[in-house]
């Protein structure tokens, strides 16, 4: 079903084995023929990279394998990619590297989607380019179970592009929809029409990114973790050191309350922490004195990170901005509601974690 | 309640479900919903499960219930506790009530029963006779409030078809039996979601929460084009309907938004707060937003009025007085303090001052289930 470029482009949605069988080789290879050595490297530099928290550059250009070669070394490198991190058994790093496959897939996605939209409504789609905007629509129904089409568009038999419109049942919409805090993303604020919502293809997008970062998360954990591959070992070793790396940007969190722990720790994974737990974590935090440049790391993980948005938030809880007012941290009842709290003997019947392993009279 | 009153509504309710199974019949799925049901002067009792049509009537006959319900979800074991059943999805369900139109005709036809003297007043606070504050506020709605809710209801559903395409036969509407009306949608896109995104539904079709860059007006730059026509469809529409009204007087307004937009924007907003009040659908949100609530059965009496809850085939002909009023027109005497007068099946009734009369039973049992009245 998928193209050349597709493939390249939306790497995750293969079976890797099978791919590699279909292109006649086999993992071994990869350690021992130098002429693959590139390869690996390259492998493991796309690893590096996400683990860094950037998004990997590929050698696509616009969008498109420019050379025959380009092709097989952008699936290849990402197939054993898979391979490398699972050697590794680092499960941070398989975080961070499909967090960042995730951002790369949604822009390749928005922009297919949007393939030569033209606001004036008129150009006639090329076959070709027909058929990646239907493979990117068919990855999303994939992934998400979704299923979005154009407005009516048929022009004697041709497709036409027209505005950057997109539709999507209300019912599918709000399922997702209601997870955003925006007041844009409310119904009321969108167009519905005839039981569909219109979306631009960066909001279609948006709508499913944690369902994409879900399915490229679980093709990765998943695939099962092959015997060490000779010539692979070096690799595996770094990746190993590198992820010793992260590990040290944990805060310590020693003396803190089960609660705090557990947030902190969902936030490591790279899971996604709901906005109660974020409050709580934050004012605690502010309260036991962190400042907010400090504390903004620890949400770098979450599916949604936005740097802006973040410490805008974390001043507005720590009073700096907005009201004035400096939020304080939840008692462990409201906390309980909120199913955050994992109280252990410890907690001792405090009422907030605050008071948390300071001895009481 | 008196017992002697409960006696009374219990022997003609008894007798209307006697004589009217063929107007309560189980919806569909039967076996996959809960039913519960209420008697007089005691609690509910839900959970119930119930296989067919029969076995719906043995309820009625066995128990003589005030009230019985059944729930808008559907339940793979809606006899278990609610944490067990096994929730699968549920019928989208609105309730459209005059208490909740706030018509100036309400306060001629609302009093306050105390509960601790029955004293009625127009004094909503404390009992004038007892100083008590358990009061109960009663309304024998007028035609005026039939008509409002009526028109709500015209206006949901032109929002549930055109808006949400969801076709006119799976749209049921009911006299609630009192105040307003129940609407029962089946079979719609939205069977399987859950409370919270029903609640953005409701905001939708209440017409709230929107923010002025919606229908064009930016406080930076706002396009021309942005802006939405008369004849758009949904909201958009709704609103430049109602707000514009005409085109000359859509492109004036127009003009003087892109001119200032900084300082128009807040009265922008101001504008759609109080178009929404006009043009909103007035829903009670909660019984939208509920996904296990057990909800009036069609065909059984509103013991707040001893009226039925009964399909409307033609809304717009349905004359709630008298097309839901079903319990029998032999005599009974009544002591009848009920200050407002009424209407039922084209005969005017009151106003009382404490007097001793006879009415026919539907008459006695409406002021009865209002607190108005007691068997003499
Ligand atoms: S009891 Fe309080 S401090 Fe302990 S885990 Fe629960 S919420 Fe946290
Ligand atoms: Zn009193
Ligand atoms: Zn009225």
């Amino acid at each position: 079903m998928l193209g050349a470029d597709q493939i390249a482009k939306y790497p995750f949605v293969q079976d890797a084995g099978q791919y590699l069988k279909d292109q006649g080789f086999r993992l071994e290879q990869f350690g021992m023929d130098p002429d693959l050595e590139p390869i690996v490297k390259k492998a493991f530099d796309r690893i590096y990279t996400a683990a860094e928290g950037k998004t990997y550059k590929s050698d696509l250009i616009g969008n498109q394998a420019s050379k025959e070669a380009t092709l097989p070394r952008e699936v290849f490198s990402f197939l054993l990619a898979i391979v490398l991190l699972k050697l590794s058994g680092m499960n941070t790093l398989i975080k961070r590297f499909a967090l960042q496959e995730s951002i790369r897939a949604e822009k390749y996605l928005e922009a297919d989607l949007k393939i030569s939209n033209n606001p004036s409504g008129s150009v006639i789609l090329t076959d070709e380019q027909k058929s990646i905007r239907d493979v990117a629509a068919q990855i999303i129904k994939e992934i998400s179970n979704v299923e979005i089409s154009k407005p009516e568009e048929k022009n004697e038999g041709n497709y036409t592009s027209g505005k950057d419109e997109w539709l999507v049942n209300i019912s599918d919409y709000l399922t997702r929809s209601i997870h955003f805090h925006e007041r844009e993303w409310k119904l009321i604020n969108r167009k519905v029409e005839n039981g569909k919502v219109y979306l631009s293809s960066h909001q279609t997008v948006r709508l499913i990114r944690k369902e994409l970062g879900m399915y490229i998360n679980s093709r990765l954990t998943d695939t099962k973790t092959p015997e060490m591959i000779p010539g692979f070992e070096n690799y595996v070793n770094k990746l190993v050191s590198l992820a010793k790396k992260f590990r040290t940007f944990t805060v310590d969190t020693g003396e803190y309350p089960p609660c705090i722990k557990h947030a902190i720790q969902v936030l490591e994974k790279g899971e996604n922490l709901p906005h109660s737990g974020r409050f709580m974590l934050a004012t605690f935090l502010l309260s036991k004195g962190q400042s907010v440049e400090q504390i903004a790391p620890l949400f770098k993980n979450a599916p949604d990170y936005n740097e802006r948005v973040t410490l805008y938030q974390l001043n507005q809880l720590n009073g700096t901005s907005g009201s004035g007012t400096k939020y304080s941290c939840p008692s462990c009842e409201k906390l309980k509601t909120q199913n955050l709290c994992f109280a252990t003997s410890e907690c001792d019947n405090i009422i907030n974690p605050l008071q948390f392993g300071k001895k009481r009279k | 309640m008196k017992e002697t009153d409960t006696k009374f509504l219990e022997d003609s309710f008894k007798k209307y479900y006697f004589e009217h199974f063929d107007l309560i019949k189980v919806p569909e799925r039967t076996s996959e919903r809960e039913f519960g049901y209420q008697k007089f002067n005691s609690g509910m009792t839900r959970h119930l499960s119930i296989k067919n049509d029969k076995e719906l009537h043995l309820l009625f006959m066995q128990n003589i219930p005030s009230d019985v319900y059944c729930s808008n979800g559907y339940y793979t074991f809606p006899n278990l506790p609610m944490n067990e059943k096994d929730w699968k999805e549920a019928d989208l369900i609105f309730d459209i009530d005059a208490k909740d139109l706030n018509l100036p005709c309400r306060i001629d036809h609302t009093v306050a029963v105390c509960s601790d003297c029955n004293e009625i007043s127009k004094t909503y606070d404390k009992c004038t006779k007892c100083n008590s504050t358990k009061l109960e506020k009663k309304s024998l709605p007028c035609l005026n409030c039939i008509n409002g809710s009526k028109n709500q209801v015209e206006k949901l559903i032109e929002v549930l078809v055109n808006d949400f395409v969801i076709s006119k036969e799976n749209i049921h509407v009911y006299f609630s039996g009192n105040e307003g009306f129940h609407i029962h949608v089946y079979n719609s896109q939205f069977q399987k979601i859950g409370s919270r995104e029903r609640s953005e539904l409701t905001d939708y079709i209440m017409f709230n929460g929107m923010i002025p860059e919606t229908f064009g007006m930016k406080k930076f730059k706002p396009n021309r084009s942005d802006f939405p026509d008369i004849n758009e469809k949904g909201w958009r529409g709704r609103f430049a309907k109602e707000f514009f009204g005409s085109k000359s007087n859509r492109s004036k307004l127009i003009s003087s938004f892109v001119k200032n937009p900084l300082d128009e924007y807040p009265s922008f907003k101001n504008t759609l707060q109080t178009v929404s009040k006009k043009i909103g659908v007035k829903i009670d949100p909660n019984v939208t937003m509920d996904i296990h609530r057990i909800f009036r059965l069609p065909g059984s009496i509103n013991s707040k009025s001893g009226l039925t809850k009964i399909h409307c085939e033609d809304l717009e002909k349905f004359d709630a007085y008298t097309d839901s009023s079903f319990l029998s027109d032999d005599p009974v005497e009544i002591l009848a303090n009920c200050p407002i007068e009424f209407k039922l099946r084209n005969k005017k009734f009151g106003p009382y001052n404490n007097e001793k009369i006879t009415t026919p039973t539907f008459a006695a049992a409406y002021m009865i289930c209002k607190k108005l009245a007691t068997i003499a």
